[in-house]
């Protein structure tokens, strides 16, 4: 019988889990809700930002400056990948895009193993390694960390699209591409943003959770994955719902591992992928379209 | 003209005829199949590398009675499929003499029932005693990696000797890491060892706190972990996360200063058997492994510009056994197999081999020694 500081446990470590999956899902929707593609390649960023700042701060060890400089990178990477790979597509039919974005992914991963290897890296956790103690449950600052600041920069993508002259404009192009046009917004440079956006978020992602699951060449795929599915239980396009997507899906998963058994990780992502799709489609929150 | 042309192809060939004279003896050809890159390319890259550096040696000095070792090395990048496919290629394409390899378990079992079947020599650098168990069905077959069997029994041996008879397990779902759980299971009744939980992880997995928070609630005085890769490291990270403060034992997978790096602060204090190499500075010079061991470091440093690798060490002794075999006994599969059996007191970086009709590794418990991560280095305990 579980006891209540082993489900207190499970209960820490699948919200931090979860708000990775959260940030992840958080890039598919903003893609999604720009262009009506899915992003294959967004685990891809959470693997770069990992490694980029991981490569960064064995240059200069200052966090902070690998956090930034990771996710600088990642988003230009993101900004490059649309202008060149996506925006010269003469047929943009979505399930062209969509197959590029799998190449891309795909192209990714290589480069990634040629520029680093096979090997794990470390990053050192932002603030030390002593747990923290919530009754007999522990948490470290680390998952602290991700927690405060996925939820630091969902409050601050909220903000950005409703309050700022760009944000709303990605909004109008996401609603109705057409109109956005008519008005004179510069729809390319919308979506070419929304990808860059995605990617900083990924890269955000990953840098988080390097010091705690290390950063690996193949990390991406599965995260982007396990990001896809919280995108679509949540509700493909709302940003509320990939945040709820993604600490259900983190919950379950932990949950499931603790209760049932550690090998069924991995299959809770897709076996509730599969029950949202079969139950209720559009996601818990009901997505836009 | 023509005279000129006559003499030129006079000189030509006199000394292609002199370049000729002195590759009068065949060369021997060694094949060699690792997992160089894949999964496994931490065990594959340092046997490829060794292999290479011991044949280099022999070769700049003259080679084995005068005959040149031709090394063919492939790939199987850890997959069943294509280390099959390599043995087959070396055994019918290259005519290879001998194979050293593969590296893992599973594709060594596949690649020996090739070998068996085709009597052809085969010396594993993996660990499983499947490998050359039972010996009637393994007259072929040699492995110089130590066996899980043995590891288990200096980590249950030491657990006695500390009185920690309770104990959780927490195994990798690899090859690697269900051989191990069988011996752990196997092994614990006659060491008074009694097994008070067992959990498994995925080899790719990043989050072990699930199953070490089943651990914790249970009246484990000690966790044995048992993978290789990076996730042992995160067991480790996650060990103190929980702050679980009972001793983590870890297995000889883990007996490199990679798994230090990666588990950083969480590494200080864990116990794992692992062979002489890691701590070869420490022994006493009576010991005849720490020579070498030492040779071995630093003939691996200098050339390859890393850190001597335990791993590398398998291929290492193989292909020294292998060329003892070959000085011995020729160009003979059957005759090589013999001298191989025959071997008594070699002295390798893994132990010191004393192979025999029924035992094909030829090393014992004693080629473990049990250490402590401290300060980021490996200490000999006990």
């Amino acid at each position: 019988m579980p006891t209540l500081s082993s489900l207190l446990q499970y209960f820490l470590s699948g919200l931090t889990n979860g708000a990775i999956y959260a940030l992840i899902a958080l890039g598919f929707g903003i893609i999604f809700n720009a262009t009506a593609i899915i992003n294959f390649a967004q685990g891809e960023m959470v693997m770069l930002g990992a490694l980029c700042a991981i490569s960064l701060y064995h240059l200069i060890p200052s966090l902070p400056l690998a956090f930034l400089g990771g996710v600088f990178l990642v988003s230009l990477v993101g900004l490059v990948f649309e202008r060149l790979a996506l925006r010269p597509v003469r047929d943009p039919a979505p399930i062209t895009l969509i197959i590029i974005t799998v190449g891309a992914a795909v192209f990714l991963k290589g480069l990634a193993m040629l520029l680093w290897g096979k090997e794990a890296y470390s990053l050192p956790s932002f603030s030390g390694n002593a747990p923290l103690y919530l009754g007999a449950a522990t948490i470290m600052p680390q998952n602290l960390w991700v927690l405060g600041l996925t939820a630091f920069l969902v409050l601050v993508l909220e903000a950005f699209f409703r309050l700022t002259l760009v944000g709303k404009a990605m909004r109008a192009t996401a609603y109705n591409l057409r109109a956005a046009r008519l008005v004179g917004i510069a729809v390319g440079r919308m979506v070419q943003l929304s990808f860059g956006l995605a990617a900083a978020l990924g890269a955000g992602a990953g840098i988080l959770i390097a010091p705690l699951t290390l950063g690996v060449y193949d990390m991406g795929t599965m995260l982007g994955l396990k990001g896809f599915s919280a995108a679509i239980i949540g509700g493909l396009g709302s940003l509320s719902g990939g945040v709820l997507g993604g600490l259900l899906l983190g919950l379950a998963e932990s949950f499931t591992s603790g209760l049932i058994s550690s090998s069924y990780r991995d299959a809770v992502a897709f076996l509730l992928l599969l029950l949202v799709l079969f139950l209720r489609p559009q996601g818990l929150m009901g997505g836009r379209r | 003209m023509k005279k000129i042309g006559l003499v030129l192809a006079l000189t030509l060939l006199a000394l292609s005829a002199a370049a000729n004279a002195a590759d009068l003896k065949e060369p021997y050809i060694i094949g060699g199949i690792f997992s160089i890159t894949g999964p496994a390319s931490y065990l594959g890259e340092p046997e490829r590398n060794c292999l290479e550096m011991v044949v280099e040696e022999i070769n700049a000095a003259g080679g084995l009675n005068g005959h040149p070792l031709q090394p063919v090395i492939y790939d199987d990048e850890g997959d069943v499929t294509k280390a099959r496919l390599h043995a087959e290629k070396l055994l019918q394409k290259d005519k290879a003499l001998a194979i050293v390899g593969p590296s893992l378990t599973h594709t060594s079992m596949t690649v020996l029932e090739i070998t068996q079947k085709a009597k052809l020599p085969l010396i594993s650098c993996a660990a499983g005693a499947a490998i050359t168990s039972p010996a009637k069905d393994r007259f072929w077959v040699f492995k110089t990696a130590q066996t899980d069997q043995m590891a288990v029994s200096r980590i249950y041996a030491y657990c006695k000797k500390h009185n920690l008879t309770k104990v959780a397990i927490l195994t990798v779902s690899t090859g690697f890491g269900m051989a191990g759980k069988d011996q752990l299971l196997g092994q614990a009744p006659q060491y008074g060892v009694e097994v008070v939980a067992q959990e498994v992880f995925g080899e790719k997995d990043t989050d072990m706190t699930p199953q070490l928070t089943k651990i914790r609630g249970s009246a484990a005085q000690a966790v044995i972990c048992w993978g290789t890769g990076p996730a042992p490291a995160l067991v480790a990270k996650n060990l103190k996360q929980l702050g679980l403060t009972i001793p983590l034992i870890q297995s000889h997978g883990v007996a490199s200063k990679k798994f230090i790096e990666l588990a950083g602060d969480a590494a200080e204090g864990i116990i794992l058997p692992a062979g002489k190499l890691v701590v070869y500075k420490q022994l006493p010079d009576t010991d005849p492994q720490k020579a070498v061991c030492q040779e071995y470091a630093e003939k691996y440093q200098a050339k390859f510009k890393a850190p001597e690798s335990s791993f590398g060490g398998y291929a290492y002794d193989a292909q020294r056994l292998l060329n003892a075999a070959l000085t011995k006994a020729g160009s003979d599969p059957a005759k090589i197999r013999d001298a191989l059996e025959g071997t008594r007191n070699f002295v390798g970086v893994s132990g010191i081999f004393n192979m025999s009709p029924e035992d094909h590794n030829g090393l014992n418990p004693e080629a473990f020694v049990m250490v402590k991560i401290h300060n980021g280095d490996f200490a000999l305990i006990d």
